[in-house]
């Protein structure tokens, strides 16, 4: 049965299932236990932005409290992976990664491949990303597209409450570490979501909105401003198809050139700055896969090549809007027809 | 619809099919103003985004003013064209037009009618359905191997008008609990049988389509008390060839790619698959335990590449009028020779439907729960006679 919640209580409950279902299931995290035990204070903060508030209590000894050290717990819940746990790590903002990269792209992406699949790494990084919330360069970057690079990586980016729960549920059932992207914009997002636990697997693209005129692909918060350009477009009689990829890696490339088999025009719509992002990636897939359907350039909408701007006026110019959309789909329809 | 018999005069609603449904498009008028039609006349065609189905009258009378053009987007209770008798006056329905047009307008109308969610424990299983409509007689809707209360939207909508009808998640399905036990035909009979006593106190008309039809066949056979008469749409038990890949397919596919093919084989017109028909269904399968569930039920339905279930027998020594729809283009279980069938039963093959009766022929289902209903009240009811 569903009911609306928003996606921060979509991600909270995926993981407070996952943990009744499985022992093994761990949370680890910076202010996971923030407040807890002082003077007047029952609960704990659950994270910087309330994402795990209840489970500190809820889960004794499986909520563990870390001290601002990434590259000492995301080494530890790697290592706890490989060890039988299923941890979910949180690294507050995907910005701060670097501190720990070793640990992700030279250690938990390569062990299944360099044991000869003996050995699994089944650890979700749950992380913050994206821009919007004025929280200028170091804390608002969209760097999907680093960890999307790297073989034995899989990256989650849901755009609804519906795709966080269960994305986030077979997050952690998955054998293999899995960087988990949260968009901070979406938090307060409402949705359908089942009180029920369920997956969603890895590698299918949801189809948002079909169209027959021109396929907008978009991923993460990105999936609410193509679908917003897409009823704009309805309106001047262009029928846009919508597709979130959901996850970048795997990517369901089958969807997308089915989908430009069908429209002949592609639009992609990336938060992420234009060098080696998810929309070169789509472009590039089409081009060398569906280029015989395309009857127009490819249009790509994304960030400018610059740091996020800590400036409100310069970061709303920064972010991709509707308008944008709209304005390189009709580019997209005038050209070649 | 909302019938106002003081003045002769009728609102003809944008119809609720379903609990998610907020608002419909008007597709096309099938007639025009000034015309003439009798209940069960097709008015209108709707779309959500679910699907497509069509608004019939619920009485006779003139269609006086489509207040509701072809393309308009109108919210579930909203007033779409009015039907009067032929002399009630012009100002009476330009009145009503009037303030029809108000209430659109300012976004003001009130959802009226619509099914509600009725939630029940059967032995510590939740067992959920749909409520909707009041008469002395009750309606059950019983639905298939992998589908829901929500297949019946458009029969439930147009049953309601004279009937309260229930559309039930089986278990395994829908919002119901997803525990099948031994998935047995009886176990799935008599989770309903006890569902049925907590929701209604006397026998009630049932309706059952493809599994659901030979569950309202268990149920009768075992429960004759709970029960006035069958309806029975494209029944499993009846001896068809079935579509094993389908059946097989529907109970393995996870992805999209390889659901949508094999729902298309369930329609004659593959047009009624829609993305949100897709992914409705992809949302349902995904749920922990539905797998499961349908690989047991699957062995409930087939032995080997037949149907293990065979109600013909059963079929012949119930007491109830029983009456069978059949679309003529099932590929998923085809119509049997009903020449075959006992003679009691009243059968009716369409042509150019497949095996989704409810949803591509919905008044097909109407008519037969009607036939099915007056052939019931038409012999004495043995439990209140003596």
């Amino acid at each position: 049965m569903a009911r609306k919640i928003s996606y921060r209580q979509a991600i909270n409950e995926a993981l407070v299932q996952e943990m009744e279902r499985d022992e093994n299931v761990i949370v680890l995290g910076e202010d996971n236990a923030g407040g807890e035990g002082a003077p007047g204070e029952r609960d704990a903060w659950g994270g910087v932005l309330g994402v795990t508030k209840g489970l500190y209590e809820r889960f004794p000894g499986r909520v563990l409290d870390t001290p601002i050290s990434e590259s000492a717990f995301v080494g530890a819940a790697i290592g706890a992976a490989t060890a039988g746990k299923r941890p979910v790590v949180e690294l507050m903002f995907i910005d701060f990664m670097g501190v720990c990269f070793d640990q992700i792209y030279n250690q938990a992406a390569k062990f299944r491949y360099m044991f000869g699949g003996n050995a699994i790494t089944p650890v979700v990084i749950r992380t913050m990303y994206g821009a919007g919330l004025r929280a200028a360069a170091q804390h608002s970057q969209a760097l999907y597209s680093v960890f999307t690079h790297i073989p034995g990586l899989k990256v989650v980016l849901p755009a609804t409450p519906y795709d966080a729960k269960g994305l986030l549920i077979q997050a952690i059932r998955d054998n293999d570490p899995v960087i988990f992207c949260e968009h901070k914009a979406l938090y307060d997002t409402v949705g359908d979501v089942p009180v029920e636990s369920y997956a969603i697997p890895f590698g299918e693209a949801s189809i948002v909105r079909s169209g027959g005129d021109v396929s907008i692909v978009a991923l993460g918060r990105m999936v609410a401003v193509a679908s917003e350009a897409a009823t704009e477009l309805a309106g001047a009689g262009v029928d846009a198809e919508v597709i979130d990829l959901r996850t970048t890696s795997p990517m369901d490339t089958d969807t997308v050139l089915e989908s430009v088999e069908k429209t002949g025009r592609l639009v992609v719509v990336d938060e992420a700055p234009p060098r080696c992002n998810i929309a070169t990636d789509v472009a590039a897939l089409v081009a060398s896969q569906g280029f015989e359907h395309l009857q127009a350039p490819v249009q790509m909408v994304t960030a400018p090549h610059t740091p996020v701007p800590f400036s409100a006026a310069l970061e709303d110019l920064y972010i991709p809007d509707p308008s944008r959309v709209v304005a390189a789909v009709k580019l997209a329809m005038e050209k070649g027809s | 619809m909302s019938a106002e018999p003081e003045l002769g005069v009728q609102r003809v609603t944008m119809p609720k099919w379903g609990l998610s449904m907020t608002e419909g498009r008007v597709v096309e008028w099938l007639v025009g103003e000034g015309t003439g039609v009798r209940r069960g006349t097709s008015l209108v065609e709707i779309e959500t985004e679910k699907s497509v189905g069509v608004v019939e009258a619920v009485q006779e009378g003139v269609l006086r003013r489509i207040v509701a053009p072809a393309g308009a987007r109108v919210p579930v209770g909203g007033t779409i064209a009015v039907l009067a008798d032929p002399d009630v006056p012009e100002e009476i329905v330009e009145q009503v037009v009037a303030d029809a047009q108000v209430q659109l307008a300012a976004g003001d109308v009130e959802e009226t009618g619509g099914p509600q969610l009725a939630v029940a424990d059967v032995e510590g299983r939740t067992i959920t359905a749909t409520l909707s409509g009041a008469g002395p007689e009750t309606v059950v809707l019983v639905h298939g191997f992998g589908g829901d209360k929500n297949n019946w939207a458009f029969v439930q909508d147009a049953l309601s008008n004279t009937y309260r009808c229930l559309a039930i998640d089986l278990p395994g399905h829908g919002s119901s609990d997803k525990d099948v036990g031994d998935g047995s035909l009886e176990h799935l009979a008599s989770v309903f049988s006890g569902w049925l006593e907590q929701m209604e106190n006397g026998p009630v008309h049932l309706v059952g389509h493809s599994l659901g039809g030979a569950v309202a066949v268990a149920v009768a056979r075992s429960r004759p008390d709970q029960v006035r008469s069958v309806t029975l749409v494209a029944p499993a038990g009846l001896g068809s060839p079935p579509d094993v890949e389908y059946l097989r397919g529907f109970a393995e596919a996870t992805a999209r790619r390889e659901l949508n093919p094999l729902l298309s084989r369930l329609f004659a017109d593959k047009r009624f698959v829609t993305r949100q028909m897709t992914e409705d269904l992809l949302r349902y399968k995904r749920i922990d335990g539905v797998s499961q569930a349908l690989r047991q039920l699957l062995q409930t339905l087939l032995d080997g590449d037949r149907q293990a279930l065979d109600l013909i027998g059963t079929l012949g020594e119930l007491a109830v009028p029983v009456v069978l729809v059949w679309g003529a283009e099932d590929r998923v279980l085809p119509a049997p020779d009903v020449s075959g069938l006992p003679p009691r039963v009243s059968a009716h093959v369409v042509p150019g439907v497949g095996h989704m009766v409810p949803i591509e022929q919905p008044a097909q289902v109407v008519d037969a729960v009607r036939e099915a209903v007056a052939a019931a009240s038409r012999r004495p009811d043995p439990y209140q006679a003596s």
